[in-house]
């Protein structure tokens, strides 16, 4: 099986590459990449004005299976991720059961063997049952696969015990993935705290309620002399903070998702619970101070933090609405509609966001597009625009926060493992 | 461009006026007893010229009172655009009264129909007469006037216009040829 | 000026004439009120449901007598009583209520931006009786409406809304409806009772009670509930009282014909003396007279809005 993608722009940092070239794919692997390359092969993909770039790694996905496969499965997430141009997603350990456990992560794997249809990554939980109380045994976790551990939708409350945790992931050389929030700050808040909390009648979520926890995280894997990644970072204080933690040589990484630099509170005024997320989308300064942490590499990575809900969960008082937005199928239109559009980022450096820095941060062989790499691309027609609406989404779940918004930038084709999984 | 005919001027609109009071006396023998009831909002003013001519002859003060029937239009649901609902001012128990009510124009006579339900609500009087300026014709409901100021024959693609001093600067009554 | 909305969710969403329109179209229902015959046939065969998720006897009385005042058939349904408790989710309750070709919705709910829900996915006009900490525009339009009636013009005034500002929908309708006809309105409570960037709205703030009565036209009372949020400090309530009470001694040094208003129901010692209740200055019962004509003003509105919009439709 062989694929030859023709005449696109082919933009991969990680080797240098941003020019008109040919790639040719053999098997599971790009064999030759250069000017018209005259070989033949079963498939040819006419990429000409077309974005050739690695496949997406997103970083932050949460498939529900095991669980809540009402939600979102392993087959509905993946297919949404190929749609998406994502060819490879972490997989966040709070199922049910969680993923705290090498059987656990077992049942994960076998739904991923029979449904998955792009690479999924294993993460495993920080504490059993992701109650913060008892570490998980980080050293099994890796040995059945987990790159990283989290335990994202919560913060590890008590220091000492993350202290202990980031130690021990370090020594298995599993990355620790940090949910930065502390619960006493931001008790029942639904929305960012200030005039549009206020208006809005509803409790508050403060910015310090998420840059006291990455304050508090980064000393921890300080000490510990761990790596530490910072999920979802939304405020401006935190962008300042992993930016002075970066200087002073702290091994830190930092991900934001794309409503954090898109969208601002402003959008909750309606009561719109797709616009209902954990953390909250924030102010005007605080979107800028994303976008500069972008530009500036305080910030490395771009993640959907894609949390399918069921129409019920969302259809409902604001208050009692679940956390959280589905985001694999808008989030590379997202940073190319925002970032690319507004000259935030230019593609090399978007790139870097969504495939090389994920890939490199949980150190998988994924994010490239030189000869010898994994064959994972996507094909991106930069100017098309469209607007997402509900029957357009394929995720199962449909809390998008950018319904009804005109996007630029769709996926034409998918490549993942040397397979077309998603044409247009 | 609209055509305007005028029926009536000043001078005419003031002798209409004084004609009707006098016939209310006529009619009702005398002032004792008699109250006016305008109905929003040229209705009113018209009501109080009347009770002003009955002052001037029987030297008596008639009780004047304002009706806004726009909650008992039986057309509020029709897109007619939306009416603005004005203050009822009945300061006085119309109960066994000789109840004149007053307005402008009578045209289907579903305004008038309107009147007497509202009033229906505020008591019993012992009678109730209708008085008009002008009586334009094409009655939908069997309602009669008892005192017009004057008849004037028109086709339903025509609007009569009435304006007063109070409402509008100057006393005329108009016919205008709707576009 | 027209009106077109079919909801009456807020007065943030309102703008100076279309609450000088309420206020003026209460103006002429309030005389219905004082008729031998207290009934009107405006809303004749329509059917006004009102939907109670909190209990409330004064609000939804007073939306019953206005509703039924306008010829209305009026339905209440207490949350207690309905399948609510069986786990129906709101817009379930609503369209089962709009399938029964119910007319208006008189939505009283815990939760901020129930109205607005139920509003953007019924088709029937919407009415919000009071959302969680969001508004109670009939509450404020009352207020305001009474607060006119006494001083005979809005703009200018200086008026003083003292309480529990934070978690207060009466205050929040206040302070728009105010603000937007020309008020100067100070939020006077202790500092942890402010919510974050209200000055934004044009109110100004001050934990100073003597200083602000001083300069008041009219000050608002509210309700003091000192139960309502278990994660939220308050102050002790004897302390409270001392600080933000009012009472004669204090009334005292304030201009000889300040309006004092509370929406009720009093907690007598607690934010307000009897003395202060029961006083010259209290406008507390004809806040409740008038908070019929308002309430008939927005029902008629609401309704004719709806028939006008769908018979343009049609």
């Amino acid at each position: 099986m062989s694929i030859l993608v023709k005449n696109g722009r082919v933009v991969d940092p990680s080797a240098k590459i941003d020019a008109i070239l040919d790639i040719l794919i053999k098997e599971d692997k790009i064999v030759r990449l250069g000017e018209k390359i005259a070989a033949a092969s079963d498939i040819v993909i006419d990429a000409a004005g077309k974005i050739v770039i690695p496949g997406i790694v997103d970083m932050h996905v949460h498939l529900r299976e095991p669980g809540r496969e009402d939600k979102e499965t392993v087959a509905s997430a993946t297919a949404a991720a190929a749609k998406g141009g994502v060819t490879t997603v972490l997989a966040m350990p709070n199922t049910i059961p969680a993923m705290d456990s090498v059987e656990n992560l077992e049942l994960l794997k076998k739904a991923i063997q029979k449904d998955a249809r792009i690479n999924v990554q294993l993460c495993g939980t920080i504490t059993k049952g992701r109650l913060g109380l008892e570490l998980s045994d980080v050293a099994a976790l890796k040995k059945a696969g987990a790159c990283a551990i989290s335990d994202d939708g919560s913060s590890v409350d008590n220091a000492e015990l993350m202290l202990e945790a980031l130690k021990r992931a370090g020594v298995s050389g599993v990355l620790t993935i940090c949910h930065c929030e502390d619960k006493v700050l931001s008790g029942k808040g639904v929305v960012n705290l200030g005039f549009t909390s206020t208006r809005l009648g509803l409790r508050g979520i403060s910015n310090a309620s998420e840059y006291e926890r990455v304050r508090r995280d980064i000393e921890l894997a300080a000490r510990a002399g761990s790596p530490v990644h910072i999920a979802h970072v939304s405020c401006r204080e935190s962008v300042e903070i992993i930016a002075q933690a970066k200087r002073s040589g702290i091994k830190v990484t930092s991900e934001t998702a794309p409503h954090y630099f898109s969208l601002i509170e402003n959008e909750v005024l309606g009561y719109d619970t797709n616009m209902k997320m954990n953390p909250p989308l924030r102010s005007r300064e605080d979107l800028l101070a994303i976008r500069r942490g972008l530009q500036d590499g305080t910030i490395d990575v771009i993640a959907s933090d894609h949390a399918p809900h069921t129409e019920n969960e969302k259809d409902i008082e604001f208050e009692r609405a679940e956390f959280g937005v589905v985001g694999l199928e808008t989030e590379l239109a997202a940073a190319v509609t925002e970032l690319i559009g507004e000259k935030v980022l230019d593609w090399p450096e978007l790139v870097r966001k969504i495939c090389l820095n994920p890939a490199r941060i949980l150190g998988i062989e994924r994010g490239g597009l030189a000869v010898g790499d994994y064959a994972d691309l996507a094909v991106i027609s930069e100017k098309d625009s469209w607007t997402a609406a509900k029957e357009s989404l394929i995720s199962k779940s449909k809390n998008s926060a950018f319904l009804g918004r005109s996007l630029k930038g769709l996926v034409d084709y998918t490549v993942c493992g040397g397979k077309i999984i998603y044409q247009r | 461009m609209k055509e305007k005919v005028k029926i009536l001027d000043q001078e005419g609109v003031s002798r209409a006026i004084t004609r009707i009071a006098h016939e209310i006396i006529e009619k009702n023998k005398g002032s004792a007893g008699l109250c006016l009831i305008g109905i929003r909002n040229r209705g009113v003013y018209i009501a109080r010229r009347i009770a002003a001519c009955i002052k001037q002859i029987e030297k008596t003060d008639v009780l004047t009172g304002a009706l806004d029937i726009t909650l008992y239009r039986d057309d509020l649901t029709l897109a007619t655009g939306q009416p603005l609902v004005r203050k009822t001012e009945i300061d006085f128990n119309i109960n066994d009264k000789a109840l004149v009510l007053v307005d402008d124009v009578l045209y289907t006579g579903r305004t008038i129909r309107a009147a007497l339900d509202a009033l229906t609500d505020f008591g019993r009087p012992k009678s109730i007469q209708l008085a008009v300026l002008v009586d334009r014709g094409h009655r939908e409901l069997p309602i009669r006037a008892d005192f017009v100021g004057k008849n004037i024959p028109t086709s339903r693609k025509e609007s009569v216009e009435v304006r007063l001093k109070e409402s509008d600067g100057e006393d005329e009554i108009l016919i205008v040829e709707k576009e | 000026m027209l009106w077109t909305r079919k909801d009456l969710l807020g007065l943030e969403y309102l703008s100076a004439e279309e609450i000088g329109l309420i206020l003026d179209t209460a103006e002429s229902f309030k005389e219905v009120s004082s008729r031998e015959i207290k009934k009107v046939p405006a809303l004749r065969g329509k059917t006004a449901v009102n939907l109670f998720y909190e209990p409330s006897t004064r609000t939804r009385i007073s939306f019953e007598v206005a509703a039924k005042r306008l010829s209305a058939d009026v339905i209440n349904i207490a949350a207690e009583a309905s399948s609510v408790r069986k786990g129906e989710t709101l817009i379930d309750t609503g369209k089962n209520i709009q399938a029964l070709k119910a007319d208006i919705i008189v939505v009283r709910h815990n939760c901020s931006g129930a109205a607005n829900m139920l509003a953007r996915s019924l088709d029937v006009s919407v009415v919000n009786a009071g959302d969680g900490w969001h508004e109670h525009p009939t509450q404020a339009l009352l207020d305001i409406f009474t607060l006119k009636e006494k001083l005979g013009k809005i703009k200018g005034l200086n008026v003083a809304i003292v309480g529990d500002i934070a978690h207060s929908r009466v205050a929040r309708s206040n302070v728009w409806g105010l603000t937007k006809l020309g008020a100067k309105v100070t939020l006077c409570a202790p500092e942890m009772l402010l919510p974050p960037g209200i000055e934004m709205t044009g109110a100004g703030t001050s934990s100073d009670l003597e200083e602000v009565l001083k300069n008041a036209d009219a000050v608002n009372v509210l309700r003091m509930q000192f139960e309502r949020d278990e994660n939220t400090a308050f102050p002790e309530q004897l302390d409270y009282f001392k600080k933000f009470g009012i009472t004669e001694e204090r009334l005292a040094r304030a201009k000889d014909n300040i309006v004092v208003m509370h929406p009720g129901p009093i907690n007598r010692g607690i934010e307000m003396s009897s003395g202060v209740a029961d006083g010259k200055n209290s406008v507390i019962l004809e806040q409740v007279t008038n908070g019929i004509a308002v309430r008939m003003a927005v029902l008629f509105l609401v309704s004719q809005a709806r028939d006008a919009s769908r018979s343009s439709d049609a």
